[in-house]
């Protein structure tokens, strides 16, 4: 286990997210190295569902292709416990809620404490429904982390101050995917979530370049990137940590140093 | 009948991303107004009489009653509707709310194009714009129903991912609600998805069920001994059963789509296979994996066709007061083809499941006892695959 808070003490953070068994659970370790190597100070693990539904096409398919190759729940796990004898950045799991319901809420949260998982980021549990394994998270001190979207105004404040770990501010409206552009006034956002609490947002969706990393960097504590990672995971196969490495190094660079823009 | 957070025992909820949240309680507080409002249950009224041709028939099925000898049977016509099918009662109300709300945009996924036809024929008299998500496999089976939709000016997007059915055409057309929320309204087609959905559709749907029981007492003097129902998402079933859940003497059956059988993996019977889950936004029995991977289903029926089932229908199942059984793709095709040529009505391959159970039931049924089966839709856009399924290759 780490601290998520940690992951934050070196500047601006960068995250990078990464679907499990894309091409191979082999390749996904040696990505996830590299990108930790290159200055990832968080790393999200997707562990593939079958119908995605917060995920644009690049992400769905990356889903489809790691369970066609075999890859379930507990190889997952086994993954973790591979990467937890050098990573010791923290590493939270980003999935659907039926795959934890569907390998019973306490058991897999117990088994996120043992292997090295310290969050948990499930898009179809809003605000309203954590309960279902919050407790569950309590007990085993892995933090359940909140989304904030473009849509949820009057819901900021309350999603805010009950936050853990990091806050996911969700760019635009849609789901997953790289854009060209993105218009959504974040920085009034950002300050309803600084009014309530003081735990570090993120933002991600739609997030490719290191300009636009940069800039949302600059109106929060971090940016997130997936489907920029997941298309060289999917162009490079196998080959692709180093190239994950090269891109990774250009994000941080990009995000390190970004001022606040407010 | 509904826990406050839409809860049916431990089914329902609302377990959709953050983008969406205000978007559904804006929907439930407009749908609560609405419900309070005798003007809107006016217009939906005015608009199920002069439009959709309700009240929809309840017939004495003389024929086949004679050739069970058994109960008495009684055909809930939901195929006479406009467009065909109980599809259109749900959609009229739902544009309705929408036009309440300011949408000018419905989107709505489709699995055989019932509910995509009906929505594209609200969104024409309403004057909306109109996209349609429906899985390219079933664009594809049902390609009339497409031209259909397109006639009538709505969009239908072929949805490639997954299985290219109609699970994936729900999650498309979600994915296309939380792009464009503004002036969108998802037209949802059954009694599934997240919070208020599943109260919405019911209500509307419950239009089956109340005049069911009118026209019975009408006919009979007494209410009926079974309703009985196909069920995939389950909206014909719950309309039919909701103003009889509680009377315990009705018996209450929803009919599954068995597919080749329940003992193999080509089904699409939900209660009869499946295990608790959360997918689609709500709690309730899904067909999946043992890792929680939703399984691809399997029936005849392109609308019968999905891994889940409302969380009502859950909850009923749970306390005992329906019944869910499976019916095979064979049983079903044989009672398409006898309620043919045994009362003239070709019924949906859907409504075909709950006539094949009656046919087994009856029988054994005393002679003044009164089953009522809901005939959900109209078979014509079956023909071709149930030739198919026979042999014969017909050229639409």
């Amino acid at each position: 286990m780490s601290d998520i808070a940690s992951a934050f003490d070196h500047g601006k953070a960068f995250i990078a997210f990464f679907t499990c068994g894309d091409p191979d659970l082999e390749t996904t370790a040696a990505a996830v190295r590299e990108a930790v190597r290159n200055g990832a100070d968080l790393i999200e693990l997707g562990i593939p569902f079958s119908d995605p539904t917060a995920e644009g096409p690049v992400i769905q398919e990356a889903n489809l292709r790691a369970l066609k190759g075999g890859v379930d729940t507990d190889k997952v796990f086994g993954l973790v416990r591979d990467l937890r004898r050098d990573v010791s950045v923290p590493l939270v799991f980003m999935t659907y809620a039926n795959v934890v319901f569907s390998f019973g809420a306490e058991r897999f949260i117990a088994r996120c404490r043992e292997s090295g998982v310290d969050g948990l980021i499930l898009p179809d549990l809003p605000y309203e429904e954590k309960e279902e394994f919050l407790p569950f998270c309590r007990a085993y001190g892995v933090k359940l982390i909140s989304l904030i979207a473009p849509t949820s105004e009057n819901r900021i404040a309350r999603i805010a101050r009950e936050a853990e770990g990091f806050l996911y501010l969700v760019s635009s409206l849609g789901v997953t995917g790289t854009r060209t552009e993105i218009t959504t006034d974040l920085t009034n956002i950002v300050r309803a979530v600084r009014e309530n609490t003081s735990v570090p947002c993120a933002v991600g969706f739609g997030i490719s370049t290191p300009e636009q990393a940069r800039r949302m960097a600059e109106v929060s504590d971090g940016a997130i990137v997936g489907s920029a990672i997941v298309k060289l995971m999917a162009r490079y196969g196998r080959r692709a940590p180093q190239y994950v490495g090269d891109f990774v190094r250009a994000m941080k660079e990009a995000v390190r140093g970004a001022s606040d823009g407010e | 009948m509904t826990n406050p957070r839409g809860r049916f025992g431990v089914h329902g909820g609302q377990y959709i991303p953050e983008t969406l949240m205000n978007a559904v309680i804006e929907l439930e507080r407009a749908y609560d107004e609405c419900r309070r409002d005798p003007e809107f249950d006016r217009e939906l009224t005015r608009l199920f009489n002069e439009y959709a041709g309700r009240p929809s028939r309840l017939y004495y099925a003389e024929k086949m009653t004679r050739d069970l000898g058994g109960a008495r049977i009684y055909l809930k016509r939901e195929d006479l509707n406009h467009t065909g099918a109980h599809k259109i009662n749900n959609v009229l109300g739902q544009a309705l709310l929408a036009q309440r709300m300011g949408k000018t945009r419905l989107i709505a996924e489709t699995g055989a194009g019932q509910h995509g036809v009906a929505t594209a024929t609200a969104a024409a008299l309403f004057g909306m714009e109109c996209v349609v998500f429906m899985g390219e496999e079933d664009t594809r089976r049902q390609a009339l129903n497409v031209y259909r939709m397109r006639l009538l000016g709505a969009e239908v997007v072929p949805v490639k991912t997954g299985t290219a059915t109609l699970k994936d055409a729900v999650s498309q057309a979600m994915r296309e609600w939380t792009s464009r929320i503004d002036d969108t309204h998802y037209c949802l087609g059954s009694v599934m998805g997240p919070h208020p959905f599943p109260t919405i559709v019911r209500d509307f749907q419950a239009v089956i069920s109340r005049e069911i029981r009118a026209q019975v007492l009408e006919k009979e003097g007494r209410l009926p001994d079974a309703v009985i129902a196909c069920v995939g998402g389950g909206s014909n079933a719950i309309g039919s059963f909701y103003h009889f859940i509680d009377t315990p003497s009705v018996r209450l059956i929803g009919c599954e789509a068995a597919g080749r059988g329940v003992d193999t993996f080509e089904t699409a019977a939900t209660i009869n296979t499946g295990r608790l889950g959360i997918f689609h936004g709500m709690k309730s029995y899904f067909c999946q994996d043992a890792c929680g991977q939703i399984a691809p289903v399997y029936s005849i029926s392109a609308g019968l066709d999905y891994p889940g089932v409302g969380p009502e229908h859950a909850w009923l199942h749970d306390i005992n007061r329906a019944e869910y059984v499976a019916v095979t793709d064979e049983e079903a095709v044989c009672a398409f083809e006898y309620l043919a040529r045994t009362e003239g009505i070709i019924p949906a391959i859907e409504s075909a499941h709950a006539v094949a159970h009656a046919l087994k039931i009856a029988p054994e049924m005393e002679k003044d006892q009164i089953i009522v089966i809901t005939v959900s839709g109209r078979g014509d856009k079956d023909c071709a695959a149930i030739a198919r399924y026979r042999g014969e290759d017909l050229h639409e």
